[in-house]
């Protein structure tokens, strides 16, 4: 890996890193594209969001469906937990809590697949700052 | 397959089920059916929307519209006018209280910023396993911005001017903080982050190092390059092993990159962070202890000054900062000491994380800004108490903080006013009681907890702590006097006045403002040995009503102990001499014939 050698070394890569990281949002094929982000605190794991993030990556790529699944930190829904953000291509991102497998499979095959809500979504009630 | 348009979702959390959202749901459901719309129009039952005061909640997605206090018959409405028309139901939209306009965009709803996360910014959004994905938010940005522009009095005199206050539970000036430390002349100089986190309950510095560690890496190299030190020590709790590797992972991708490590940026500036496990006592996460720790030495407090700023570990100069006040650091850089002072009250700028646990709805990390009521926080964002109960208090500061009451419900939150209330703002933990929590148990349960993490220096803190734990035992156990709790109001102000550190010294708070807030109890306790929460297990006593009981015998033969005596077909009795008050009768009994007295 190469050193970062000034700050103007940092905002180049920043560009390009920050296009990366949108194209997660606004990707260029938003027909099939959807993001996962599976919430990995301690909070999450204890209620088996690593099973559920494991369960996510087999069976969207048995389903043949182009996701990106990552881990991210707690999303302050401790109460919810297992927790996961879903976001549809050019769609708001929605928060479903006490995600298990069952509802891992309910959320692929109606929501990622046919945009139909399942019971059960967490309103998000914070603002977060932008950059 | 049914494509939906709309979403019709319907908030399903116990306040608005409460009030009949589950019958929304259906009745929307039916008239949607009746107009054949239902493959277009999707209804939801969601999470609580921690809008619980203005429930039941109907918002309609994709246009943001949020409906407040709806009825079931207002289900009609909302289709016919708002799905079908397109025209929104004015009277259902929330009405801003201040100029009474209906506002119908949530987005634009006063409530949704009571949260603003600024700590948590990137906790639940980025990778905290990818430098990558944190250089794309701006991460290390403040870091060069610092090393390239600015020179170290500079960068203190943002901090002083944000107002930033230490998270760490004191409430310390940052900048302050960091301009004593700057000033100390030494050879070496170090900065620590105190990552004990030993409040019970609390778990927002955990939450911050797994969710977002470059933020305080970041933080520490800053803090480095102000003070004039090379070396960042992190002292963080064995206990916390996923944050530890997420730590682990984070130094040594920024040393990758060399964003630590020697001539950061081209800038000529070292800095590098180690870490240091601590075993997880309470009084290690004193900063005086936590630096006598990572010596090797015992965990003891000891005198101050000099303060660590000014002869700290190993005796050179030590800046000893929070992790929450780390992770304000880059982000007060990036958008100015100005942004930053804009939010907040006047003594305490910026948002706090609160920890809410206890009996509410919503059990989570949040981030408010300072200044809002803990109304706003129980009853908006936590969703309420559990199951309808009454509130009774919300505990703060932990073993070292106190209560606040129904008194208090209006009170900005902040450092000076938790304080002026008995209480302190500690690390975060807030924990909510109902009217089933007896205030004399949960004053015996933090003292507990200090008994068994006093350090044992100081007479008053190990000895006069231990003796205040016996007295409320004795209080609980029904042997309490008048005169007891005269001697637990001046053994604690002893023990206050003649501590050493700051664990002797508030450690005596949860006593007192249960004392000063519900005197009654105390009273009931001791006088008509009564305890109205029915915690205390020596004051209350089953009894079998004679008129209900049937004489199923399904009592006695659950009764652990054969306490319960009568004849098949007739009324039972308990024995009370016998009975250990396991409640295992009252559950078993079919015709609520028995009940605690
Ligand atoms: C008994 C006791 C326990 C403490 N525990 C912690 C702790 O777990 N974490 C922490 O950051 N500060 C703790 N503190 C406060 C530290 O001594 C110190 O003030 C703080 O780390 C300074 O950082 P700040 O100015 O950023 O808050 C504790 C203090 C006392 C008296
Ligand atoms: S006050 Fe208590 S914890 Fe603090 S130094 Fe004295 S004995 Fe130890
Ligand atoms: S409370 Fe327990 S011990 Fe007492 S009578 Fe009932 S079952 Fe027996």
């Amino acid at each position: 890996m190469t050193k970062v050698k000034s700050l103007a070394d940092l905002r180049k890569m920043k560009e390009g890193l920050e296009s990366k990281l949108n194209l997660r949002e606004k990707s260029n094929n938003p027909e099939s594209l959807v993001q996962i982000r599976v919430a990995m605190a301690t909070c999450g794991i204890a209620s088996g969001a690593k099973t559920v993030m494991e369960y996510m990556i087999d069976e969207l790529e048995k389903r043949n469906i182009e996701a990106v699944v990552t881990q991210t930190g707690c999303m302050g829904y401790c109460y919810a937990e297992p927790t996961i953000e879903v976001t549809l291509p050019n769609q708001d991102a929605v928060v479903f809590g006490y995600v298990n497998e069952k509802k891992a499979n309910e959320i692929i095959e109606k929501y990622i697949k046919n945009n139909e809500l399942v019971d059960g979504i967490i309103p998000v009630n914070y603002e977060t700052i932008k950059k | 397959m049914a494509k939906f348009k709309m979403h019709l979702l319907v908030c399903g959390g116990t306040g608005c089920h409460a009030s009949l959202s589950q019958t929304i749901g259906d009745n929307l459901k039916e008239i949607l059916v009746e107009k054949g719309l239902d493959h277009e129009v999707q209804v939801i039952m969601t999470g609580c929307f921690g809008f619980c005061e203005k429930g039941p909640i109907v918002k309609v997605m994709p246009d943001n519209t949020f409906y407040t206090e709806v009825k079931p018959a207002d289900a009609r409405e909302i289709i016919e006018e708002h799905i079908i028309k397109g025209r929104k139901v004015n009277r259902l939209l929330y009405q801003d209280p201040e100029n009474k306009e209906h506002v119908s965009d949530s987005k634009h709803m006063g409530f949704y910023k009571k949260q603003i996360r600024i700590a948590l910014r990137n906790c639940g959004f980025i990778d905290p396993e990818n430098i990558d994905e944190y250089i794309a938010r701006d991460g290390y940005e403040a870091l060069g911005k610092v090393l390239t522009e600015m020179d170290a009095q500079q960068t203190i005199d943002i901090i002083k001017k944000s107002g930033l206050r230490g998270r760490g539970g004191g409430g310390f000036p940052t900048g302050l903080k960091w301009e004593i430390t700057s000033k100390s002349q030494a050879d070496q100089k170090y900065v620590v982050c105190n990552a004990d986190e030993g409040d019970p309950g609390a778990f927002m510095d955990r939450s911050i190092l797994e969710g977002d560690p470059h933020s305080v890496i970041e933080a520490m190299a800053i803090c480095g390059y102000s003070i004039g030190g090379t070396k960042g020590l992190v002292y963080i709790r064995a206990e916390y092993p996923l944050a530890i590797t997420r730590l682990k992972i984070a130094i040594a991708q920024a040393r990758e990159y060399g964003l630590l490590g020697t001539d950061i940026l081209g800038s000529g500036f070292d800095f590098d962070i180690e870490l240091r496990y601590g075993a997880g006592a309470f009084v290690c996460g004193e900063e005086t202890a936590l630096i006598h720790s990572m010596e090797g030495m015992r965990g003891e407090p000891t005198f101050k000054p000099p303060f660590p700023s000014v002869s700290g570990y190993l005796g050179k100069p030590t800046n000893v900062n929070n992790v929450e006040t780390f992770a304000s650091i880059p982000v007060i850089i990036n958008k100015g000491a100005d942004w930053f002072s804009s939010i907040g009250s006047e003594k305490s700028k910026g948002t706090k994380v609160f920890a809410l646990a206890g009996k509410i709805n919503n059990v989570g990390l949040i981030e408010v800004p300072m200044g809002i009521t803990l109304r706003e926080i129980i009853y908006e964002i936590g969703g309420g108490i559990k199951d309808g109960k009454k509130f009774k208090a919300v505990q703060t500061g932990g073993p070292s903080g106190g209560c606040l009451t129904e008194h208090h419900l209006d009170t900005p939150i902040d450092y000076d006013n938790l304080i002026a209330a008995g209480s302190m703002m500690g690390s975060g933990g807030m924990i909510v009681m109902d009217e089933d929590d007896c205030m004399v148990s949960v004053a015996k349960f933090y003292l507990d907890f200090t008994v068994e993490e006093s350090c044992g220096k100081c007479t008053p803190c190990r000895i006069g702590n231990k003796r205040l734990y016996e007295i409320l035992e004795t209080i609980t156990q029904g042997k309490g006097t008048m005169e007891d709790l005269q001697k637990l109001k001046n053994l604690s102000y002893v023990i206050k006045d003649a501590s050493l550190c700051g664990l002797g010294q508030t450690s005596p708070n949860p006593v007192l403002s249960t004392l000063d807030n519900f005197w009654d109890e105390y009273v009931e306790h001791v006088t008509v040995k009564k305890c109205r929460s029915s915690q205390c297990k020596a004051l209350m006593q089953y009894i079998i009503e004679a008129e209900q009981c049937v004489g199923c015998t399904a009592c006695a033969r659950n009764c652990p102990v054969n306490a319960i005596s009568g004849e098949r077909k007739l009324a039972h009795y308990i024995n009370q001499d016998i009975c250990i008050k396991c409640g295992a009768c009252m559950e078993k009994c079919k015709f609520n014939a028995i009940s605690i007295k």
